[in-house]
């Protein structure tokens, strides 16, 4: 089991045909199950042409009716990214991973507006999407650094979620899911939304939960994880050094108004019984020692 | 991106949000003639820097003739002003706002942010004009009435009206209020803003709500829509590090340590700077080179490391995904014999090729330290800054 994606999954990719999406999606297609998950492309005007074989539709609702896809990967440059996202909900997909990053944030207003009420749900933007190791790979992430295993990891960032899944592969401790929900202050999933998935997926023993300077999510996780996780969590918080004001590469990450500090971040999780580290070179290290008693 | 005062005080006006008449001023000359030119008897000479508290600072004076306007704009043009945000340094003033005075009767704050919670823009509104806001925050967060704007239906009257009474706007001046009000969240939709504050708002003497500071800045992602705010930007008031590197498509932030990082992806950068610290150094600066750095790219980050005078040791951190280990590797060869390096580097490679990436390193023969995880790497890299 997992969380969110297994080899079952049929997904449809938008933005398939540009250079990003043509690269990522072969690396996606040579992973695992990849070839019986990529069953779709969409672009618009080249409906019949293919991709390595995967077939091109000119929307998601035809890609979803000829090919029974129900989630969707998005590489679709920045000022058309929102409107793609918008395509998927108005087509009722299940799960919409959008990679694209420096998507303008007025337009992620609209486009979470416009999802109220709706069945779809969104990881990202600006995230390297998500894994299930030995199974299907949704995203941008080297597919060999992974393990399959009972650890599930979510994360803002992408290199610092290859980092934590670096360090717990080489210990030997494999992961039941990767998600990486992106650096952008206006996204879909949370924190707290994927870590109540690993509280209820009966294969994952354990979290390691990487957060980022901005906002208050993990907090809020934080305080959900103490009233209802059953599974022990790991965390870490980037950015302990980063002045405040500094937007710190990812538009979501930089302490304004007194909020979003590392420090408080950590104190919170602390509080809340997350095993926390300031190290990030430990992540994997204090995971093992947790499991081992 | 952040605009200066007077150039928020113009968009504001498009929007219909009365502001005091003004003139920007780039000589103590331009300052005279602009205070000629409004007339009057009071005028604000007011320094236009990005940062915030230029009034503490000395960058705002009040001038009750034009020999008192001269005098002011003789202190302030030129001055490094140093605020809470300028740091120790402070920033050299190069540009002046010369304003009709006001008769302030009450001041308030109106501020606006892209809120993640819930996914909206907030408006903020507080009694207390001139403060912080994230000072009044703190000690008297009741003081402050927050609206989360549906961003379909837009601010209405009532809904405006009802804040501004919360804060204090009497009666007569609700509706010029909600005037401003309403032309601040069309600008800060309609110019994609990421955070606006007028601080203070001002309630004059004969009843009129008047913002007589502005402040913007925009979502950098959403520039290539709106051309009429780029030409707002001041090269003057960035960091020329931060704008060499720009240029060349890195994210990079100057910090006052001596250990500079390059990292690719944010959250790996930031994990970098934090490392360092940890063990006892100090960083440099923030720097991402993003997923598709390419030697090119990876020649001017060292280029803008070396530029620190500060500098005593370098780490490169990578975690090869998509970019290969082998590739960075070949361009941190290049570079090395490029830019003579002049300082210790360490550099920890991981992910795909990364024994190929090694190889390189070490074939290369030159004397590059090879750290075998981060926390290897950050200690040997704080060894090194301390020559040990």
């Amino acid at each position: 089991m997992s969380i969110l994606i297994d080899k079952n999954t049929r997904v449809m990719t938008q933005g398939m045909t540009g250079k990003v999406g043509q690269f990522h999606t072969l690396g996606c297609l040579n992973y695992a199950n990849g070839r019986n998950c990529f069953v779709a492309g969409v672009t618009p005007n080249k409906g019949g042409q293919n991709f390595e074989g995967v077939p091109i539709y000119d929307s998601v609702k035809d890609a979803k009716e000829q090919t029974g896809a129900t989630v969707s990967v998005i590489y679709v440059p920045p000022p058309y990214a929102a409107a793609a996202i918008d395509e998927a909900v108005e087509a009722d997909i299940d799960l919409v991973i959008c990679i694209t990053e420096g998507i303008p944030v007025h337009d992620m207003i609209r486009t979470r507006y416009k999802m109220q009420g709706r069945r779809t749900l969104l990881i990202g933007p600006n995230c390297p999407g998500l894994i299930t190791p030995d199974e299907i790979k949704i995203g941008i992430m080297p597919g060999h650094i992974h393990k399959k295993g009972r650890i599930g990891v979510v994360s803002r960032s992408g290199t610092l979620t290859y980092e934590a899944v670096g360090q717990l592969s080489a210990l030997g401790y494999g992961q039941s899911s990767c998600v990486g929900i992106g650096g952008d202050p206006i996204n879909g999933m949370k924190h707290v939304d994927i870590l109540r998935l690993f509280n209820d997926d009966p294969d994952t023993d354990a979290v390691v939960m990487v957060g980022e300077i901005g906002g208050s999510d993990e907090e809020a996780c934080a305080r959900w994880i103490k009233e209802n996780m059953t599974k022990p969590v790991v965390g870490f918080i980037a950015g302990v050094t980063a002045p405040p004001g500094k937007r710190m590469g990812h538009a979501g990450a930089i302490i304004s108004g007194g909020q979003g500090g590392a420090d408080t971040k950590l104190a919170v999780m602390e509080e809340c019984g997350i095993h926390i580290t300031r190290n990030p070179a430990e992540m994997g290290r204090v995971m093992q020692k947790i499991l081992k008693g | 991106m952040k605009i200066h005062e007077y150039q928020g005080k113009e968009i504001l006006r498009q929007f219909g949000v009365a502001t005091p008449l003004g003139v920007a001023c780039f000589s103590v000359d331009e300052a005279v003639s602009a205070a000629e030119g409004l007339g009057g008897s009071v005028w604000v000479v007011k320094a236009q820097i990005h940062a915030g508290g230029r009034g503490k600072g000395g960058g705002v004076k009040v001038a009750k003739s034009l020999e008192e306007v001269r005098a002011a704009a003789s202190q302030i043009l030129g001055m490094h002003l140093v605020t809470h945000q300028t740091g120790p340094e402070g920033q050299v003033v190069r540009r002046l706002l010369v304003e009709e005075g006001a008769q302030i009767a009450r001041e308030f704050y109106l501020g606006m942010v892209v809120d993640r919670d819930s996914q909206r823009v907030a408006l903020l509104a507080s009694s207390e004009g001139g403060m912080e806001v994230e000072e009044v925050a703190k000690n008297t967060p009741e003081k402050i009435h927050t609206l989360r704007i549906d961003p379909a239906a837009g601010l209405g009257f009532d809904e405006s009206a009802e804040v501004l009474r919360k804060i204090g706007i009497p009666e007569a001046s609700v509706a010029g209020a909600v005037t401003v009000l309403q032309g601040l969240y069309r600008a800060f939709v309609e110019k994609e803003a990421m955070l606006a504050e007028i601080n203070p708002l001002v309630l004059t003497a004969d009843g009129r709500v008047i913002a007589l500071d502005a402040k913007f800045n925009f979502d950098s992602n959403a520039l290539y829509r709106h051309p009429e705010i780029v030409a707002y930007r001041d090269l003057d008031e960035e960091d020329p590090a931060e704008i060499e590197a720009s240029k060349f498509d890195l994210s990079y932030i100057s910090l006052d340590g001596d250990i500079a990082c390059l990292v690719n992806g944010a959250g790996l950068a930031m994990a970098t700077m934090d490392i360092i610290k940890l063990y006892g150094g100090n960083p440099a600066n923030f720097l991402d080179v993003g997923g598709g750095a390419t030697r090119e790219k990876v020649t001017e980050a060292f280029k803008l490391m070396l530029k620190n005078p500060d500098l005593k040791a370098i780490l490169v951190n990578i975690f090869g995904g998509i970019m290969k280990c082998d590739v960075i590797a070949e361009g941190i060869v290049d570079a090395v014999r490029e830019v003579q390096l002049t300082v210790p580097l360490v550099v920890r490679l991981e992910g795909t090729n990364v024994e190929l990436g090694k190889k390189i390193l070490a074939d290369s023969g030159l004397p590059i330290i090879s750290g075998n995880d981060m926390a290897d790497a950050a200690q040997k890299v704080v060894a090194a800054a301390r020559g040990a």
